[in-house]
């Protein structure tokens, strides 16, 4: 149906842990050039979903496509922020070294980081507001700035489309503020951006679109659409009650 | 072999080992099950300073002194190992093999010190490192055997705790038992079972005595009374193994031979053992995916939602291959719930289309419950096998979340939902 | 005093390559994995040394390195069925071990090999097992293999080092951008039991332990850069030989043991004293502050 093709298209994609299925039969296309985020319930399979697009997580059934293409053939294209908790921050080095390891996927095998490379390194710190850290050893930042360089990481990629998981989780007022400020620049470069999130009071104002996530894809689309009171209730079932009531105020009940 | 049990001695032998192996075998359950697998050979590797020490201090070679002296050194060991990780950022694994490595090192030292000075009687004291137990001798044994006998009966005796320890320190301690004490007494037990297993088994060796039948034990229960039993007669069972092996090749030490035999053991567990055992898991596989594909054929059928279909279709519906269908289609022939009433074309019995709904309806309704896991009801999602074990009340509550999810358009289940609509 | 200097360069080589391939065995948090290689590897020296009749560098370091990969590989297996890390490790190197020592036990006759030595080392005996090449004497045998190894170890961790920094930081990542992360998993894995190898006839199977996780962990206690990581720990390494020689004429016992001594020493300073981590330090600073309010 459409003329160009999707950045992610996903096609009846199934994953399983044991037997317990985790996502089933996923279908879902793209659009491209927008702030998708991936809203559900704790174990609907919102992080799931991004491990095996980018092929972290072996597929019960079905393809994920980039751009046309499987995955490994169109790593370059794709940016991937990890949840702050999967890596030791006493590792030692330092903000600049972890966003540098951004770059390895474009340096190939042998070549080493040169200046031109530090200075995109230094340019993405500086679009989190982080530059004045990057000497900085990674143990003794904030949570946030630990995100804010997991970001400049992703954004020192340079890719199209990028994966997020949970980046708002746990972070101060300024890091929430530079993720939302990148979101917008991303947006503005048309690069597509897929952001696992909780908190459903944000999701109207950082999200063009969303996808609804319970085991299987609820709905998904524009979120002035979609983002509505009863397609919550399908996704979170009886646990929406536990959300704060304000939420309500939040949707875009028609 | 019979020459073994007319000699006292080697009865002796075979009597400490016996009980050595029984009592790591219980110590060493509690160990592993507080992920402290290695500290047997921590413990193991930090004795030695322990022993020459207490030779040097006593110029004797007198078992009870180089036990102490071992003992306060492996106490020691343990206690460098939780301030290291504690006031450090180095994490366990390092802190383990740091305080190993190191007390070794100092063992050895002072080993070759008192090997280069004039002290009398030292020879056999590096003997504590490989094990010698064929050359025990009465008095050793009657040492190790008795206090292997004390620490069985105090972690007998300490059972509650120490399984309360290994499960939930926290709501231990909310019960007001004071765990960091038990924590440190379950040290010094193991630290005394390696110690007094040095001399039979040697450093190395010892480590593996702790463990191995720990580990294998879990293969054969979920129960931690039942594991430690098991570990030790599995502990008890490799020390007589390999004692009568050492007396009949004589050749051949004990330590190394207990520990392949424990090994052995741990292997033979983990191929065979009962639902754990690799071939179980492996029967279990093969047994999940036909179930699995039964399902699937069965669902599509159920979607394409007649009781006669042909190949082509049914393997679209249901993304397998024709032959994949061939061939389950072929096992149902047999017991007649499937008919070819033309070339590649098919039937159902009644009873099996009735089998297909079933599942297919099944299907959506756990869908619903791994969703809603917050319904309430006595019954676990893993019993439940076919439609019929769900009870009444859960099963219309699942449905009326299946009319509210499922919406009347989405073409792939269509059948099913009405059907279930119509109900 | 030629072989004290041979010793002390023996000792710096093997103390220096075992601690730089430490740093990443601790970040990665596999450090024992250093102890189960080192053992395990005892089978493999004393089957090399049946097969080739000889004490021969090349069968005994084929046959170790063989054990070393085939201990990481079996306890990776273990793990993959479900078997406790802590379990999968201790049963897969005890058996080798035992496995080993019966091994030598049943062959004492063909088998020239000092138990003791394999497992303490006398690296006091390394000047006199020197290598001839084209009649020249070019010193100890044992020197040029620790140091070849330490070289290995220097050319592939320098051509991968991305890819080794990657892997340990960060394995999710790493994957996603294409790095193969079992190669590199694999490829450490050879290099410290080449390493093991290299270094066990000299110090003994078990202080290789401390020559790779002592230094090293000391590093990580006073550096946060990995760079200075490597090169703090290489240098530590040489501080152990010569100070560990030093120790050992001073009290005539084991160089070996002196030099893990001297490392232990130089661990528990930096643990008390290192500039920003250190327990006194941090105690002192907040001292400090408190005195300011």
């Amino acid at each position: 149906m459409t003329t160009k093709t999707p950045p992610l298209s996903i096609e009846n994609v199934s994953v399983a842990y044991h037997r317990k299925p985790v996502l089933r039969n996923i279908t879902y296309q793209s659009p491209e050039g927008e702030c998708v985020g991936i809203i559900g319930p704790n174990g609907a399979g919102k992080s799931t979903l991004i491990k095996a697009a980018l092929g972290l997580l072996p597929l019960a059934g079905g393809e994920v496509s980039i751009y046309g293409k499987p995955y490994s053939q169109q790593r370059k294209l794709v940016g991937y922020v990890p949840q702050r908790e999967s890596v030791d921050w006493d590792f030692p080095t330092n903000a600049l070294d972890v966003v540098l390891m951004g770059l390895y996927g474009q340096l190939g095998w042998f070549r080493r980081p040169k200046s031109e490379h530090k200075d995109r390194a230094l340019e993405a710190l500086r679009k989190v507001g982080m530059e004045s850290f990057a000497k900085r050893q990674i143990s003794q930042l904030s949570g946030g700035q630990q995100q804010r360089v997991f970001l400049a990481r992703a954004l020192a990629q340079e890719a199209q489309i990028y994966f997020m998981d949970e980046p708002f989780v746990g972070v101060d007022a300024a890091t929430e503020k530079a993720i939302v400020q990148v979101l917008h620049e991303l947006k503005e470069q048309k690069k597509t951006v897929f952001v696992v999130h909780h908190d459903l009071q944000t999701v109207s104002e950082y999200f063009d679109s969303v996808m609804l996530l319970n085991l299987r894809l609820i709905a998904s689309g524009p979120t002035n659409e979609i983002f509505t009171t009863e397609n919550l209730q399908k996704t979170y079932g009886g646990r929406l009650a536990i959300l704060p009531p304000q939420t309500n105020d939040l949707l875009s009940t028609q | 072999m019979l020459e073994l049990f007319r000699d006292a001695n080697a009865l002796w032998v075979l009597a400490g080992t016996t009980l050595l192996g029984i009592s790591s075998g219980v110590l060493g359950s509690f160990a592993f099950l507080r992920k402290r697998g290695l500290m047997g050979d921590v413990l193991a590797h930090a004795a030695l300073p322990g022993i020459c020490l207490a030779f040097l201090f006593t110029g004797s070679k007198n078992p009870l002194w180089l036990l102490i002296g071992a003992t306060l050194t492996g106490l020691l060991a343990s206690l460098f190992l939780s301030w290291i990780t504690r006031f450090s950022k180095i994490k366990e694994d390092t802190a383990l093999g740091l305080v190993l490595s190191t007390f070794f090192g100092f063992g050895i030292v002072l080993l070759t010190q008192i090997q280069h000075s004039d002290f009398g009687n030292q020879a056999g004291l590096d003997k504590f490192l490989f094990g010698q137990s064929a050359s025990l001798v009465g008095a050793d044994v009657v040492m190790m055997g008795s206090i292997a006998l004390v620490l069985i009966l105090l972690a007998s005796l300490f059972f509650k705790e120490l399984k309360l320890l290994c499960f939930d320190a926290n709501y231990g301690k909310s019960l007001g038992f004071p765990m960091v004490g038990l924590d440190f007494f379950l040290m010094l037990l193991l630290v005394v079972a390696v110690v007094i297993g040095l001399q039979a088994a040697g450093v190395v060796l010892m480590a593996s005595l702790l463990i191995t039948p720990a580990a294998t034990a879990r293969y054969w229960t979920e129960r931690l009374d039942h594991m430690i039993l098991i570990s030790a007669c599995l502990g008890a069972l490799s020390g007589l193994v390999g004692t009568i092996l050492s007396s009949v090749a004589t050749k051949l030490s004990t330590g190394p031979l207990i520990v392949l035999a424990v090994t052995l053991l741990f292997f033979v567990s983990m191929l065979c053992a009962p639902k754990r055992g690799l071939i179980a898991k492996w029967l279990r596989l093969i047994q999940t995916r036909q179930k699995v594909r039964q399902e699937q054929i069965y669902v599509a059928w159920n979607q394409l939602g007649n009781q006669t279909v042909t190949l082509t279709a049914l393997s679209n519906q249901s993304n397998l291959s024709p032959a994949q269908i061939r061939r389950w289609i072929k096992q149902q022939k047999r017991g007649g719930q499937v008919m070819e009433s033309a070339q590649d074309t098919f039937t159902l019995s009644n009873a099996s289309w009735k089998k297909a709904n079933d599942t297919a309806l099944l299907r959506l309704y756990m869908e619903m419950w791994h969703m809603y896991e917050d319904i309430e009801t006595d019954c676990s999602i893993q019993d439940i096998e076919q439609l019929s074990d769900l009870p009444e009340s859960l099963r219309s509550q699942l449905q009326s979340y299946l009319q509210k999810h499922i919406p009347e358009e989405d073409q792939t289940n269509y059948y099913v939902t009405r059907k279930a609509g119509m109900e | 005093m030629m072989s004290s200097l041979w010793i002390i360069l023996t000792g710096a080589l093997i103390a220096s390559s075992c601690a730089f391939l430490g740093c990443f065995l601790i970040l990665r948090r596999m450090a024992m994995l250093g102890d189960a290689i080192s053992h395990s590897i005892l089978p493999g020296i004393v089957i090399a040394f049946l097969v080739s009749g000889s004490r021969d560098p090349l069968p005994m370091f084929i046959g170790a390195a063989v054990f070393g990969l085939l201990c990481t590989i079996i306890i990776q297996l273990l793990r993959n069925q479900g078997v406790q890390a802590d379990a999968a490790m201790s049963v897969s190197f005890t058996a080798l071990f035992a496995i080993g020592i019966i091994l030598i036990s049943l062959f004492t006759q063909q088998v020239d090999l000092d138990l003791d030595c394999v497992l303490y080392g006398e690296i006091a005996y390394v000047p006199y097992d020197t290598w001839t090449w084209s009649g020249v004497d070019m010193g100890p045998r044992a020197m040029w293999g620790a140091g070849a190894a330490f070289l290995l170890s220097l050319i592939i961790v320098r051509l991968f080092y991305k890819q080794f920094k990657l892997t340990s930081f960060d394995p999710a990542l790493a994957m996603a951008i294409g790095i193969p992360v079992a190669i590199f998993h694999y490829l450490l894995m050879g290099l410290v039991s080449i390493t093991t190898v290299a270094s066990f006839e000299s110090v003994g199977a078990i202080l290789v332990v401390a020559m790779l996780i002592v230094p090293a962990a000391t590093a990580y206690l006073l550096t946060e850069r990995l760079g200075v990581m490597l090169g703090l720990s290489v240098l530590i390494g040489a501080i152990c030989s010569i100070c560990g020689y030093l120790l050992s004429v001073m009290l005539d016992a084991s160089i070996a043991g002196c030099m893990t001594m001297v490392a232990g020493g130089l661990f528990a300073l930096a643990f008390l004293f290192s500039p920003q981590q250190g327990v006194v330090t941090r105690w002192w600073i907040r001292k400090k502050l408190r005195a300011q309010f």
